[in-house]
């Protein structure tokens, strides 16, 4: 049951084999077996879990059950759920149980599943390798010695690990596809406005989007299901028709145009890395597509585009943890400015606390134009590469990350090269579009290697269609971490 | 030297929209603290903005009231700075692109007949949030944050620095507050903040091309305390200036205790607000549809009723002013004009800016509570001049109807009636009254015959008292003339 | 160009957090390191080119003018550090 997909877990729900307490009760036991040295989950409450699971086999037994009725899922602490602790990473919120539930949330009650728990996390989503989290590192359960990955580095380990069968994330410079890659599952970040941010902690309004994290391309479609759709609380959700992200699963890949942009496979790219993203290649070829080279010549600016827009929508957005609401308040001051400086001072840690700097100096008198307009400007010519790179193409290839899953400390001083681990990944933030990672190898250390599509706009189905295809044909996506 | 001011103001007006500007909290005055400040208020994690269409509405109303161009794209951006009654750490406002740019307003400047219009033009408007309150009061030495007023809509209005007195400054103030009450976007209520004025004074030495440095008078909620604020203001940066000091760009508060402005902040310690536009909002489009369907249903405003009342009616600029200084007051006029006819419109005007307005202000009250409705008003002018009234007894008439209308079935025949009110026309009744008073009043005749004119009012005042003051002044004085010839 | 350590105070204290001198010469030489990456950006003419805020170009959806909040002050505030007669206290505010 461990490594089962959602489809076999409804499947069991479905004919009465186990029931959604039953399933419940077992990943709540590995969890608390193995959760204590994986480090995925800030906050789990199993009776809070066995009474969702109770309603969801009464809802069942009712005749009103739904696909994934009683299938568990694990949370990322950035979603608001009511009356869970949701900490987003942070001492800031080290006691703010949420008196409200995220959209996201209230599709996944509505659909029937049951919370797990809420998943470790970089503070506030600002990292790379789930280090930045006041609650501690997540381990990378390929290797216990090694980052999983962030910011959404406890939901890829959980799933990994067979913690949960899956988890949901949030990407807003690659923090749902670089853990997925890390830790060797598939994860979907969709089109922005897609899925709704109300309720979803802000770390970069404009970037941030919700997505799914699962073990299969087919797993990620059901998700998507429930997580998807308009919400009029989110002026940036969009109103669309609801889509079945699944309907296009089974197609076969003939004709499929596959973009690579020559950036991606530059010299940045070697190794074992570079090789699996050509198998993949060929294995598509198999599959009946073309490829064609693509250019996205901006996308080497894409990370110090990032390193402006993130930061200076941060540093505003974070500004309302202030210890007068809500959060954390320091015990000791003299007065309100006193307050507030010790306050974010000892609530934030260091790498929010960089980032918001940064944020305030782009946006201050004097050097708005020079950074922020710029990277805004910076922004749109991204944007355009990939419109114009979708006249030749239907969906572009290529790695997710640089590298294969670094040592916890290796980076951690040096944001510098940690920025750069998004190098990949933040282009597709920036324009807005749906991009997703799945397993495509190991590297000679048996770590797994995240192969990304990117798709244009609104074109997840198809992207998920590709996906699950190749997960036909291969078994990458199988492969479990010895131990767990 | 001669001085000359110069006046910009600033003034936030308060919508009457029934919800908040970003989230469904109500915006009712007056409930329990916090208990209108609802999660996106109070900036729980997670919460986003979602625009009001009524608060668009708003501007768009105000805009083409104003004649102003509308930015058929407009964006809100985020001001930052760290307040307690400010949750998110940043106001939503709208900065380089606001929905209102240019335009202006005509004010009277002078008293009187003597009024002349000047035209104070207006910068821009734009949409934004207001913050929450700080309650002072002692809470252990710390301070009460109210979030209630958070997110409350307002249409900040900002003037070119075009008014050249504090009298001037005023006019317009209140032109503003009689339009933006006029077309039903702000109620005005200047007591419960609805309407907060800020003025940017300096002064020059006359015939000074540039503009010296001006300090900011903050929140200032009456206009008795704006022209307060105003002349202290002035002549504190006159006797600062010919003391041989500069002065320096500042904000200011102004105390009504002691009629004096102090310092709250200086430029140097002005914040650096950081704008960017709001990633979580979307550039809003007005379209032309919208536009029209709101200027299709707009009222006829202020201005261009008193043009009208001037040119069709023949009233003065000060009548038209005063009938046009309240919606209300406007349509109480053209309803009774409805009833009685435009030929007696001076009357009409007359009566409301008399007698109707002394009576409210002494009731305190408001044109719409008035005891009395346009049909009485009408009734009453028309006994006047068709010469049932006199003046005088018009007034005993109107003193019954405002007090104990209700009394008489509001019928200004029926107390007329029953007060016994009636003007006396008879000639035959007024003649035999005449000459029993030349009969007992024989020395003021031979006192009029020898050319004393004092003798012949003194004999009017006997008719007019034997009568009770219902004869016809105007008809005694013509039979008197005729028997004493 | 290069952030100096009075930059750094200004901006800490603008973003209202904490900074001791020694954390202050730390954080100076990060964020130089990572604008040395910003810095990047500024080799590419951009003139004429729309500034990008939003991940999509459309416009914004309204709300009708409709009030439907309810109270919840008390659940609100029972994640408060410190209330009292429905206020959230702070310390004391000079105008």
């Amino acid at each position: 049951m461990t490594y089962h997909s959602l489809k076999q877990l409804a499947g069991q729900l479905a004919t009465g084999k186990a029931s959604s307490v039953e399933l419940c009760q077992d990943y709540l036991a590995r969890i608390q077996a193995r959760n204590p040295d994986l480090n995925a989950f800030i906050t789990v409450d199993a009776e809070r879990t066995l009474a969702e699971a109770r309603a969801a086999d009464a809802l069942r037994a009712a005749g009103n059950a739904g696909p994934l009725t009683g299938v568990p899922i694990a949370h990322k602490d950035i979603f608001c759920a009511e009356g869970w602790l949701t900490t987003c990473g942070s001492k800031m919120l080290y006691n703010f149980v949420s008196p409200y539930d995220a959209h996201v949330i209230e599709q996944f009650k509505k659909a029937g599943m049951p919370t797990l728990g809420k998943t470790n996390m970089d503070e506030f989503a600002m990292g790379s390798s789930n280090e930045t989290s006041y609650y501690g590192p997540v381990k990378n359960p390929w290797d216990m010695a090694r980052v999983p990955g962030g910011s959404s580095g406890g939901s890829a380990a959980c799933v990994a690990a067979g913690l949960a069968p899956a988890a949901t994330g949030t990407d807003t410079g690659g923090s749902i596809r670089q853990p997925a890659a890390l830790c060797g599952i598939t994860g979907l970040k969709p089109t922005y406005g897609v899925v709704s941010r109300y309720g979803m902690i802000a770390f970069a309004s404009s970037l941030d989007q919700g997505g799914p994290m699962a073990r299969s391309a087919e797993d990620c479609a059901l998700l998507l299901n429930v997580m998807a759709g308009f919400d009029g609380r989110d002026s940036t959700s969009l109103e669309r028709e609801q889509e079945d992200y699944a309907r296009d699963l089974a197609k076969p890949l003939n004709g499929l145009r596959i973009g690579l942009p020559k950036e991606f496979f530059g010299e940045g790219l070697t190794g074992d890395t570079a090789k699996a993203v050509q198998e993949a290649i060929a294995q598509f070829k198999k599959l009946g597509a073309t490829t064609v080279e693509v250019s996205l010549p901006n996308s080497g600016l894409s990370v110090a585009a990032y390193y402006v827009i993130a930061p200076a929508e941060a540093s505003s957005n974070l500004s309302r943890f202030d210890g007068v609401r809500y959060g954390y308040r320091t015990p000791d001051y003299t007065d309100l400015t006193d307050m507030y400086e010790k306050t974010r001072a000892e609530g934030f840690g260091s790498e929010v606390k960089r980032r918001i700097l940064i944020g305030t100096y782009v946006l201050s008198h004097g050097y708005y134009d020079a950074y922020y307009i710029q990277a805004q400007k910076l922004r749109r010519l991204i944007a355009q590469d990939f419109a114009e790179a979708y006249r030749q193409c239907d969906v572009i290839l290529g790695p997710t990350a640089p590298t294969t899953a670094f040592k916890l400390g290796e980076k951690a001083d040096d944001p510098v090269q940690m920025y750069l681990s998004d190098i990949y990944t933040i282009a597709v933030n920036l324009a807005g579009l749906p991009g997703m990672s799945l397993p495509c190898g190991f590297d000679g250390q048996g770590l797994p290697i995240g192969l990304q599509l990117i798709g244009d706009y609104f074109s997840e189905a198809r992207m998920l269609n590709v996906a699950h295809q190749y997960q036909l044909a291969t078994d990458w996506h199988q492969r479990t971490p010895g131990g767990f | 030297m001669q001085w000359e001011t110069v006046i910009g103001l600033e003034v936030h007006t308060q919508l009457t929209t029934k919800s908040k500007i970003f989230s469904g909290a109500s915006t009712a005055f007056g409930a329990e603290p916090n208990s209108q400040a609802c999660q996106v208020d109070i900036a729980l994690p997670g919460v986003l903005p979602v625009l009001n269409k009524g608060a668009v509405e708003c501007g768009i109303r105000f805009g083409l009231a104003i004649g102003a161009k509308l930015n058929r794209v407009n964006v809100f951006d985020r001001k930052n700075y760290f307040y307690p009654d400010l949750p998110k750490g940043y106001q939503i406002s709208q900065f380089p692109l606001p929905i209102v740019e240019g335009g202006s307003l005509d004010i009277q400047v002078g008293e009187g007949d003597k009024a002349v219009t000047k035209t104070i033009r207006i910068t821009r408007a734009h949409l934004e949030e207001d913050a929450g309150k700080s309650l002072h009061e002692d809470f252990h030495g710390m301070t009460g944050i109210d979030l209630n007023r958070a997110g409350t809509p307002l249409l900040e209005i900002v003037s070119e620095p075009d008014m050249r007195s504090a009298a001037e400054a005023v006019a317009y103030a209140k032109a503003l507050h009689t339009l933006v009450t006029w077309i039903g976007t702000c109620d005005g209520n200047m007591q419960e903040g609805s309407f907060r004025v800020d003025a940017n004074v300096s002064v020059r030495p006359v015939g000074q091309q540039e503009f010296g440095t001006r300090r900011e008078i903050k929140n200032l909620n009456s206009f008795r305390f704006l022209e307060q604020a105003i002349n202290y203001e002035v002549r504190w940066q006159i006797e600062q200036i010919e003391d041989g000091h500069k002065i320096q760009q500042a904000t200011v508060l102004f105390d009504p205790d002691t009629g004096e402005t102090r310092m709250m902040r200086t430029k140097e310690d002005a914040h650096d607000y950081r704008y960017f536009p709001d990633p979580d909002l979307l550039p809003v489009k007005l379209d032309d549809d919208w536009i029209d369907r709101i200027q299709a249903a707009m009222p006829e405003l202020p201005g261009a009723m008193r043009a009208r009342f001037q040119r069709d009616y023949g009233l003065s600029a000060y009548d038209a002013l005063g009938l046009t200084s309240q919606r209300e007051m406007a349509t109480f006029f053209t309803d009774t004009l409805a009833l009685a006819g435009e030929a007696n419109a001076k009357l009409v005007a007359n009566w409301l800016q008399g007698e109707v307005s002394a009576s409210l202000n002494r009731d305190e009250k408001d044109i719409t509570q008035a005891p009395i409705a346009p049909a009485q008003l009408a009734d009453l002018v028309k006994r006047i001049a068709d010469g049932t009234l006199s003046n005088k007894l018009a007034k005993q008439v109107f003193e019954v109807l405002w007090t104990e209308g209700d009394q008489h079935g509001h019928s200004v025949d029926a107390i007329i009636e029953a007060k016994g009110l009636k003007q006396m026309s008879d000639s035959g009744e007024i003649e035999r009254i005449i000459d029993e008073v030349l009969a007992q009043n024989q020395k003021n005749v031979e006192e009029f015959k020898a050319g004393k004119e004092k003798a012949f009012n003194a004999l009017v005042g006997q008719v007019m008292k034997a009568t009770k003051g219902k004869a016809n002044p105007a008809q005694v004085n013509e039979l008197l003339k005729r028997k004493l010839a | 160009m290069s952030l100096s350590l009075d930059d750094v105070k200004r901006i800490a204290h603008l973003a209202r957090i904490r900074v001791s001198d020694t954390e202050a010469a730390q954080t100076q030489g990060q964020l130089n390191g990572i604008f040395s990456l910003i810095e990047a950006m500024q080799a590419v003419d951009t003139q004429g080119v729309e500034p990008m805020a939003h991940a999509r170009d459309v416009y914004q959806r309204l709300r009708d003018d409709r009030a439907t909040e309810t109270d919840r002050r008390e659940a609100y505030q029972a994640v408060a550090p410190q209330t009292e007669a429905g206020l959230y206290l702070v310390p004391k505010v000079i105008e």
